[in-house]
């Protein structure tokens, strides 16, 4: 008897699950949680707010969404966070890459497979840049000045994105850097503006502001090819404008670094299908557009196995610069 | 006088009733999430940006400031009346508004600090509106030496200071660097001093840290102490409120003094928590009344906080035109202007006089909004320390725990926090000074920092520390205020040892803070 009626059971379950359709495969019960895994104001945190304004401005959720600060310990904090909140679907981590490229050089404790990627929404460029009264006007004039071996390179964090990149620099131009570290990229364009380094490689909105004003200006980017036509930033110039590093004798053909968008671990595949499809969304809308614009990013969106095998590749590339340095953590 | 007719301009733009209306608004939930501790001003402010983003700039910055001075005037409430600081900045205001407010004065103490206060923001947003491009320049001035020296100066102000024996305030912040260096070090990358516990990788923030050590440490003592429940009675008197801020100008000395330090640290950018301090240090040692400092005087409660909110406002100013942030409030502000499709640095003033001289104009009107009505809340909550010390307590215990949980949503730190309580209670039994603990734990990192970036940049040599005259004058200046009371005592104990001058050390002694 038993038997027969949970047959019954789940043969009506079988037949329910077949028929309800595939849109309502899981959404969220109960209130949801956005973790920057930055301080206030940094750039993840303003992506996670960006996104955070368009779900609710357009309704994609049913459910609120608070956007928590977990951006102790260099993002570290939130990811750990993540890796202990496994199985719960109501908690979405916005980071970087250094998801995956901190636990290469530092004793956290996580691993970017604690996680469930989602999705690389956009692309933060790199420039060389150099005080604004700097007497060279391109990379190799810099490369030279550069040989004598007494420049001051600053970045944010140690070990982080900005300094392989100063070492990936080293190497091509062939010139030895002193690599200062700060808290921010923001800090370390004051410092440039003051004339305490002599150059940086901040994100274009780190440094927007500052070229701008007339204090410091980009020399040139790392990308394969010139950044997308765009309103002026100072009176002649553009974002188009400045050309690429390797035009210059730099050769780094692409240098770049992903926002990214995590679940904790062991999370079902119909959860992170509805998150997937939730930035998919979110990334159609006007608002992203404009996010996209006034932060001066590159609109990207990577998913599944396009996602992993970026992630792979970067790791690898990392992995390299950081043995050279050996940084590697045993 | 170009400065003068844009300001003129900015309060056309400021005195309109909807900006008016803005800023009672913004004060009055500023002052909520202030004297909420745990809450604090970064928070709230963060929580009201995504309502800004519809609004005008002007309206958005007018309404997020007002909150900002109603947090700063909040915050001084929890630390005079509970001795728990809700911003790194209020924690000097506890050092004598506590032991004010349970002498039966607590309407002198908030009057006293929210009138130093209103001082202090004005000379600050006076600076700003004559000196705004100067200022820039001297913060551009400022590289990884000059920090280093400012800090040194701020810890200077401290160390050897009457009161606590020295070894024991040098003991205070050594324990205070170590606290301050869990986590990530930002100049190697590495994990350090977590202890296993993955949590810790993020620090220890400071709220849970002064929660701990002030609230929870304080309130141990007082039940060992005076079990018998006591409340204060003090009786709520309008007049007193006046009285208080009518007797200010009679330690203008004070009052001058501090809005200078606060300035000077605003701009700098030491910011204000290291103002309040160094300001508070240098009171004590300067001040005719300065043993007595730690029981209830006036000019404890004065110098902190005035410097704190001139420090305060005129941090804002580096924030405009150069696009440091000097607090963490300043730094969501400035997450929110470049959201309002603004960019802060120095063509702000140049592309959007509007919005900058708007913004200034109403830090006059709005202090003074804020000014008025945090006046009008004194007997309000003057007559919380009404409340039996029964019915206090287990709602200090309250507050604290809510606090500590509510900075990141972590059991750690509650646990973390009630650590602290007890420390913060053998501290006060053994006569440990908490002062440069605390100190220590909110600038420690900072100083290190700046320390190991200068010998980056220096390949390994302290000549860096004497290599222009701005880091040499502040160098020198720490220096002369670690050794003046060494010199002091040197040339008393020379002149004559009486057991008259011994005896005034004992007392000294015993009024630690």
């Amino acid at each position: 008897m038993g038997r027969t009626s949970t047959l019954l059971l789940s043969a009506a379950a079988a037949v329910l699950a077949g028929t309800v359709p595939a849109c309502a495969a899981w959404q969220p019960q109960k209130p949801i949680e956005f973790v920057a895994t930055a301080g206030p104001g940094g750039g993840t945190d303003n992506l996670a707010r960006a996104v955070q304004n368009i779900v609710t401005k357009y309704k994609l959720t049913e459910q609120p969404i608070v956007v928590v600060n977990k951006g102790g310990g260099s993002g570290a904090e939130g990811y750990v966070y993540g890796k202990a909140s496994a199985g719960d679907p109501y908690k979405v981590i916005f980071g970087t890459s250094n998801a995956w490229q901190q636990p290469l050089v530092s004793k956290v404790a996580f691993n970017y497979t604690d996680l469930t990627p989602i999705a690389a929404m956009a692309q933060d460029e790199f420039l060389l840049w150099v005080k604004q009264d700097a007497p060279y006007k391109n990379a190799g004039d810099y490369l030279k000045a550069a040989a004598s071996g007494e420049f001051k390179m600053g970045g944010a964090q140690s070990k982080d994105t900005d300094e392989v990149l100063t070492r990936m620099i080293e190497k091509a131009g062939k010139v030895k850097l002193t690599y200062i570290p700060f808290k921010s990229g923001a800090e370390t364009a004051v410092q440039l503006a003051g004339g305490h380094l002599d150059s940086h490689v901040n994100n274009p909105s780190e440094s927007l502001g500052q070229w701008r004003g007339g204090t410091q200006r980009p020399l040139c980017v790392f990308s394969p090819k010139r950044l997308p036509q765009g309103p002026k930033v100072t009176a002649t110039e553009g974002w188009s404008d400045v050309p690429t590093c390797t035009e210059q004798g730099l050769d780094i053909k692409q240098y770049e670094q992903p926002r990214t968008v995590w679940l904790p671990g062991k999370v079902t595949p119909d959860q992170a299908a509805f998150y997937v499809d939730l930035m998919k969304k979110v990334q159609a809308t006007p608002e992203w557009k404009d996010y996209i614009e006034k932060t001066s990013q590159v609109d990207t969106f990577l998913t599944g196995a396009e996602l992993d095998r970026f992630i792979k590749e970067d790791l690898e590339h990392v992995k390299q610069v950081a043995g050279e340095q050996g940084w590697l953590v045993k | 006088m170009d400065n003068l007719q844009e300001l003129l301009h900015g309060f056309t733009i400021a005195i309109t009733v909807p900006h008016l209306l803005l800023m009672a608004v913004g004060v009055l939930l500023g002052i909520l999430v202030g004297v909420l501790p745990g809450l604090g001003a970064p928070n709230g402010v963060s929580l009201l940006l995504p309502l800004t983003f519809g609004m005008q700039p002007v309206s958005a910055i007018i309404l997020l400031s007002s909150m900002y001075w109603g947090a700063l005037f909040g915050g001084s409430v929890t630390s005079i009346l509970f001795n728990i600081p809700g911003e790194p900045s209020s924690v000097a205001t506890t050092f004598d508004g506590y032991p004010m407010a349970r002498d039966g004065r607590p309407t002198t103490a908030l009057a006293t600090a929210f009138g130093s206060a209103a001082f202090g923001a004005l000379v600050g947003v006076i600076l700003i509106t004559f000196l705004a491009s100067w200022v820039a320049q001297v913060a551009l001035a400022f590289g990884p030496p000059e920090y280093f020296a400012v800090y040194f100066l701020a810890f200077a102000s401290f160390v050897g200071m009457g009161g606590a024996a020295p070894i024991k305030t040098v003991v205070a912040l050594a324990i205070g660097f170590a606290i301050a260096a869990i986590g990530i070090d930002t100049v190697s990358g590495s994990v350090r001093l977590t202890m296993g516990i993955d949590e810790l990788v993020k620090g220890v923030n400071f709220v849970v840290a002064v929660m701990g050590l002030f609230g929870i440490g304080e309130l141990l003592v007082a039940v060992e102490e005076e079990f018998h429940a006591r409340a204060v009675s003090s009786k709520i008197d309008w007049r007193e409120v006046f009285r208080a801020v009518g007797r200010l100008p009679r330690h203008s000395v004070a009052l001058l003094r501090s809005a200078a330090i606060g300035c000077w640290m605003g701009i700098t950018p030491g910011g204000p928590t290291a103002a309040s301090f160094m300001s508070y240090g240098i009171a004590r040692r300067f001040s005719r009344r300065g043993r007595y400092f730690g029981t209830g005087e006036v000019e404890g409660i004065i110098s902190p906080e005035t410097a704190d909110h001139a420090a305060g406002t005129s941090a804002l100013l580096p924030m405009l035109s150069l696009g440091i942030p000097g607090s963490a409030t300043a730094a969501v502000m400035m997450g929110g202007l470049m959201i309002w499709g603004l960019n802060p640095g120095p063509m702000l003033f140049v592309d959007q006089k509007d919005f900058v001289w708007g913004l200034i104009a109403s830090m006059y009107v709005g202090n003074i909004v804020a000014v008025a009505l945090v006046l009008l809340t004194v007997p309000v909550f003057a007559a919380l320390m009404r409340i039996p010390f029964v019915v206090i307590a287990p709602l200090i215990v309250i507050i604290c725990v809510v606090g500590a949980y509510s900075v990141s949503n972590s059991y750690l730190d509650v646990v973390m926090m009630l650590g602290f309580g007890i420390v913060g209670y053998l501290f006060k039994k053994l006569f440990y000074p908490l002062a440069p603990l605390v100190l220590a734990i909110v600038i420690g990192d900072k100083a290190e920092d700046a320390f190991r970036q200068s010998m980056l940049m220096s390949k390994g040599s302290l000549g860096i520390f004497f290599a222009n005259k701005l880091v040499t004058c502040l160098i020198v200046a720490g220096i002369a205020l670690l050794l003046l009371p060494l010199a002091l005592q040197l040339a008393r104990l020379l002149r004559r040892p009486t057991p008259s001058a011994r005896n005034e050390t004992t007392a000294q002694e015993k009024v630690i803070i």
